[in-house]
């Protein structure tokens, strides 16, 4: 009863990826499983919960809901695709730091790549717009108020990083 | 909580799609923004032995408006619904309705004409397309194309007239005629999940302002989006006063039959009803008001 | 010792780390292990007539399937009783996998190990086991009726009955004598800790070495080892248990050990190979622990001024279907329910009732919002009924700081008296009454009413054990690099620990944080420990480091006092900057890695450094043990007892039933404060926890006991969208219990949360509050009856 293989190609944080996968291999087990990046967590399975989302071409998507095979010759970004060419913190993740939005951690990838894409969309939000853009990812920990400022802290650094390249 | 096994197929064309279905549909599923599908299969709630991947079928991928109406082929997202200013200018109510549409991830991903299909009695876009009297157009081998009306279309919950061996490839939202204003809102218990009760509404007024024509769609409010022409309550009344709107709300309610669930009892339900008709109905009508 | 980073809000020093998506939780571990899963009763009550593997066996990748008679005794015996109480007279513990008969939905019946997950699934799902149905007891109202029993021999259903009285007189006596009395039924639903990562386990078995590695993402490594050693028949010794980044515990991980715990270690001892269990969402919804409902029958006696003279409360506590926890929350509740009031004479009863529902284990607050709400539905009722100010009856019974420390004449959860040690509680009133805006709130209500909106305002205080023994320990140790390395013996999920232990190490030690590493949950490292739960890790382990750390400290000057020679007692040293110098002569200094370097003589020298510790170098020697190293511990006498009051602002929509918080205040006492920063966000997530628990999480079965919400779409946690804002104020009472001055803060968000807000819906609408949480449904309904009941 051996499953039929797919090979699927990937461009994941800029570098092509291969692997040959089960046709139900999920994006999220494609990446932690077959590709070793375990920084996409998966915490319900069922497209609720967010800590799974990675940007697809650049937009934010569940990761538990999409197979590997259906993304083949696609782009995909991760937490560990959101830290500067160099290694240090991406501005959200600095945000995150300064601003304390995180305790366990086990969420924050999936905040960290939603906020990462929307302030591509929304340089500027205001603090309403702030918790609306992060209103569809869980997190048992915080209570969301730290992570409502780190996306304000975190468009700052942004705009600062970009005026200074 | 991971998928069963299952065959897969990519078709890069609509006709390949066809003849996959054609051949397998008995044991086939439609894959296409997966995010009602896949949390099912992760649940092994359901267990189709193939998948019929139209991900890869660019050609459905568009968003058209024209004079009559709006045109959303099969691989459009609701994110790009949500977006198309042109679709949003001929039909508001689109816009108002797809942005409740669960959270911005999973309209990044999931298709209006695959919620559709999926025909949750809980389901916006099925809502919409009921209360525009739209149609979808389906394709198979067998039958080529076939245009179904809205209110043929969505025959129980989660029950849609696509048969197995078909593909909606289009859904169709007419404009609104004459002066239309349209509203959407719904009660849920956090932002982003399944409406307690929704209401869209659509009031039409002749040149002078004066209202001629109501109808409005219930959400989770029956096995069906319910369509509900409420004209008879608010054509020629004085509407400053607010008591058409009231008695509208009204003869919604006495129309709905809604059930209980865990999150809210069906009186309730009945009551948001009446509430939300009323205060859809006069937002709807404000937008076009003179 | 300095004082240079206690009280500092620092930033984060595990955070980069998890920022990057280079954190290593349980599933993120042995990449190549087998994967475990398991076939769950579908049923609440059966007997298992037969289980039948053989659709399984042609499943690829299948490796192995195991059932109850699979197992070896020790193992096949039922599961620890991790807390026994005299009064928990019918205790019963599950087995590891079910032992004929299955008592809730979500029990293991199977478990199957595969090459992956995927392939597990397959096998389990194929597996038939056949039921015969028993009927199920589901709900309070069930069990105490008792018409059909969970254990064919517990009676009642009665798992213990519990008596406490505070000796301050016969509580239903001084109820019959006060000028007014009143009557209150109460519930509370369950609910669940949920944290985003369920729990796992991955074991690894040398068979060369005879050693057993187990990963488990749980609150305690130290007690997980202890029970794996007793249960697979290996000497401790030969077991190590090693606590990854765990995401989220909230309690349900105190628990242990869990089936898993012993069956993936066993599993991987038996195959010979890595074998892992990560938990999916679905599974720990309908196996992992549950909390919070209980119904209470309040009986209270007070007089005009809303002092209370007597109080009687009865509880019924659903424990589920088993008890291997014991009575913790129903003690907690029934203890921490006096809040920072004196209530006369006191007597609690609580029945703690079998159901044929997933077991019930402390989750955050762990019985006290269920104490709280009573106390403080108590005090709204009673300023009903007198027309008094809600505020003013809470002040006419506070304690007064100059009563402290004062004694509830009951036995807490530790197994001490329940006796206050410190706090200031009309201070704390007077700031949440300022700070929620309660003088002002006649105006803003008028202020909504002429716009036809309806607002409400609540307030809720309560008292906080934490802190609790029996102990903490800690290893410190300064390398010769001058980096310092503190080995905690609890463990961690998110607290901040690697910062907070670290302040409390480099002040004693006089080095940078930056310069401090802290490692927890790692049996490798350190022993003997608790765990973290109930309030008390930085207490306990805060201590406890500090302990280690100044030994470290004390021993540093010994050794620098040799070294520096000329006569330099050790008294006259202080550690600073990374130095130990003379305190009045800062020239007569020694790095503090040399003194590590020193603290170890050498016959060998391994780099250029540690040549001055070999034997020719003309350092004296300070006859000490070698190492800058110590172990400390903290076991303190009795609980240390924090407090708050949250002050709260409603909005209801008159028509829809919409409830939204306007504005949510919080004034929080945890003593001496580490890192503000830390604290805060301890407060805003059991806040957010709280807020849920109030208006949107509920467990839910039906009469079959099947658990109807088991997903996040209909257990609704909040998001961000329905959290408000959350303003704090902070008030110091030191504790004197513990030579920090810390008391615990890791619950104090979640415990009148559920309370205060009750209070506020009640204000908005004018209508009685006897049940929480309360949905717009449940509001509207409540609307036709006036009684929430």
């Amino acid at each position: 009863m051996s499953e039929q293989r797919h090979q699927v190609t990937v461009t994941v944080n800029g570098v092509t990826r291969r692997a040959e996968v089960p046709a139900r291999r999920l994006l999220a087990d494609f990446l932690r499983m077959d590709l070793r990046l375990t920084g996409t967590h998966l915490g319900c399975e069922h497209g609720v919960c967010g800590a799974c989302t990675v940007l697809l071409d650049g937009v934010p998507v569940r990761s538990c809901l999409i197979f590997a095979v259906s993304v083949d010759g696609h782009a995909v970004t991760t937490v560990e695709g959101c830290c500067e060419p160099a290694g240090e913190l991406g501005p959200v993740q600095q945000a995150f730091h300064e601003c304390h939005g995180l305790q366990c951690g086990f969420c924050t990838p999936g905040f960290i790549t939603t906020i990462t894409a929307y302030l591509e969309e929304n340089p500027k939000p205001t603090e309403e717009e702030a918790r609306e853009a992060i209103g569809g990812n869980l997190c048992r920990c915080t209570g969301y108020q730290n992570i409502v400022a780190a996306v304000l802290r975190a468009a700052e650094l942004k705009r600062e990083r970009e005026a200074t390249p | 909580m991971k998928p069963p096994p299952v065959v897969y197929h990519g078709p890069d064309t609509v006709a390949e799609a066809v003849r996959l279905l054609a051949e397998h549909g008995a044991e086939a599923k439609v894959l296409a923004g997966g995010q009602s599908l896949v949390p099912m299969l992760n649940m092994r709630l359901t267990a189709p032995a193939r998948l019929v991947d139209v991900n890869r079928l660019d050609e459905l991928a568009y968003v058209r408006t024209d004079l009559h109406g709006v045109r959303v082929g099969a691989l459009a997202r609701h994110a790009d619904v949500e977006r198309a200013t042109h679709a949003f200018e001929a039909i508001p109510l689109l816009r108002q309705a797809v942005r409740t549409v669960a959270h911005p991830t999973i309209r990044n991903r999931g298709t209006t004409v695959g919620s559709l299909v999926h025909a949750d009695p809980c389901g916006e876009m099925p809502a919409v397309l009921a209360l525009l009297d739209g149609e979808v157009t389906l394709r198979s081998e067998r039958d080529g194309e076939r245009i179904v009306a809205a209110r043929d279309f969505f025959v129980g919950p989660m029950e849609s007239a696509c048969r197995e061996d078909e593909i909606a490839v289009e859904a169709y939202f007419p404009r609104p005629r004459g002066r239309t204003g349209s509203d959407w809102r719904e009660v849920s218990r956090r932002n982003g999940d399944y409406a307690l009760c929704g209401v869209g509404t659509l009031v039409r007024v002749d040149e002078v302002g004066a209202v001629v024509g109501a109808t409005a769609v219930y959400i989770a409010m029956g096995p069906v989006p319910q369509v509900v022409d409420v004209t008879e309550a608010v054509a020629g009344a004085d509407i400053a006063s607010g008591v058409a709107w009231a008695a509208a709300g009204q003869i919604a309610a006495d129309r709905l039959e809604p059930e209980d669930d865990i999150h809210a009892g069906a009186d309730y339900r009945r009551h948001l009803a009446r509430v939300l008709t009323a205060r859809s109905l006069q937002a709807a009508y404000e937008a076009v008001a003179p | 010792m300095s004082d240079k980073y206690l009280g500092q809000p620092l930033v984060r020093k595990e955070d980069p780390r998890l920022l990057r998506g280079d954190g290593r939780y349980l599933d993120d571990l042995g990449h190549d292990a087998l994967a475990a899963a398991f076939v769950r009763s579908p049923v609440a009550h059966a007997r298992i007539l037969d289980i039948d593997v053989s659709d399984a066996l042609d499943v690829d990748g299948l490796v192995a399937v195991y059932t109850h008679e699979d197992l070896p005794d020790r193992i096949a015996e039922p599961l620890p009783l991790l807390i026994p109480h005299p009064d928990l007279t019918h205790p019963r513990t599950p087995h590891c996998l079910a032992n004929g008969e299955v008592n809730h939905v979500g029990e293991a019946v199977v478990m199957v190990v595969a090459t992956d997950r995927y392939l597990a699934e397959d096998a389990a799902e194929r597996i038939v086991v056949t039921y015969e149905q028993l009927p199920p007891v589901v709900g309070i109202g069930a069990a105490r009726a008792a018409e059909r029993l969970v254990h064919e021999d517990v009676p009642g259903n009665v798992a213990a009955r519990s008596v406490q009285v505070n000796g301050k007189g016969d509580a239903h006596q001084a109820i019959a004598a006060a000028p007014h009395r009143l009557t209150l039924d109460l519930e509370i639903e369950r609910s669940a800790s949920m944290p985003m990562e369920g729990k796992g386990v991955l074991a690894r078995w040398d068979a060369d070495d005879k050693t057993l590695r187990v990963h488990s993402s749980t609150q305690t490594s130290t007690s997980v080892r202890l029970a794996v050693a007793a249960k697979l028949g290996l000497p401790p010794d030969r077991v190590e248990v090693v606590t990854p980044d765990v995401g989220g515990g909230f309690g349900v991980k105190i628990v242990h050990p869990w089936p898993e715990e012993i069956l993936v270690p066993w599993a991987a001892m038996t195959l010979g190979r890595d074998v892992k269990w990560a938990e999916d969402r679905r599974e720990h919804f309908i196996s992992s622990a549950h909390e919070r409902g209980q119904q209470q029958r309040i009986e209270v006696g007070f007089d005009g001024s809303g002092r209370l003279h007597g109080l009687s409360v009865e509880i019924w506590h659903d424990n589920g279907a088993y008890t291997p926890y014991g009575i913790i929350v129903p003690i907690v509740s029934s203890t921490q329910l006096l809040g920072p009031y004196k209530v006369g004479a006191y007597r609690v009863e609580f029945t703690s009732l079998y159901t044929n529902t997933v077991m019930v284990t402390p989750y955050r607050g762990a019985g006290r919002p269920q104490g709280v709400f009573a106390m403080e539905r108590t005090m709204d009722a009673i300023a009903e009924y007198l027309g008094l100010d809600r505020l003013a009856v809470r002040e006419a019974n506070l304690i007064q700081p100059e009563e402290m420390p004062y004694d509830q004449g009951l036995v807490f959860q530790d197994g001490r008296p329940l006796i206050y040690d410190s706090g200031d509680y009309p201070k704390m009133l007077r700031m949440i009454r300022e700070l929620v805006g309660w003088d002002g709130f006649e105006a803003e209500r008028e202020a909504a009413a002429a716009e036809g909106r309806r607002i409400g305002i609540g307030v809720a205080a309560y008292v906080e054990g934490t802190g609790m023994g029996p102990y903490e320990g800690a290893h410190v140790k300064v390398e010769t690099t001058g980096e310092v390395v503190v080995s905690a013996g609890l463990t961690t999920q998110g607290q901040g620990h690697y910062t907070t232990l670290a302040q409390i190490a480099a002040d004693q030690l006089g080095v940078a944080v930056a310069d401090v590493t802290v490692v927890t949950g790692d049996t490798r490292r350190f022993k003997y420990a608790v765990g973290t739960f109930a309030s008390r890790a930085i207490v306990t382990s805060g201590n406890a480091v500090a302990v280690a750390a100044g030994k470290v400290a004390e021993k540093a000057k010994r050794v620098a006092a040799a070294a520096l020679g000329g006569g330099v007692e050790p008294g006259e040293l202080e550690l600073v900057d990374g130095l130990v110098r003379h305190r009045d002569d800062h020239t007569v200094s020694i790095d503090l890695r040399t003194v590590a370097v020193l603290s170890n003589p050498l016959r060998y020298a391994f780099d250029e450094a540690a040549k001055a510790a070999t034997q020719f170098a003309s350092v004296s020697s300070s006859g000490e043990e070698p190492g800058l190293e110590a172990t400390g511990y903290y076991m303190p006498e009795r609980s240390t007892f924090a407090a708050g009051a949250h002050g709260v602002v409603v909005e209801t929509d008159p028509e829809t039933a919409d409830i939204r918080i306007l504005r949510y205040c919080v004034v929080h006492d945890c003593g001496v404060v580490v890192n503000p920063r830390i604290v805060e966000g301890q407060v805003h997530g059991g806040v957010a926890q709280g807020v849920g628990g109030a208006l949107y999480e509920r467990i839910v079965y039906d009469e079959a006991g099947q658990l109807v919400n088991a997903s996040y779409m209909d257990f609704l946690i909040p998001f961000a969208t329905e959290v408000p804002q959350i303003t704090t104020a902070h008030m110091v009472t030191a504790s004197g219990l513990n030579p920090l001055g810390l008391k615990g803060a890791g619950e104090a968000g979640v415990i009148p949360t559920s309370a205060a807000i009750a209070s506020a819906i009640e204000d908005a609408e004018r209508l009685t509050i006897r049940r929480m949480p309360i949905s717009p449904s449940e509001l509207y309904e409540l609307r036709k009856g006036r009684v929430h009941a």
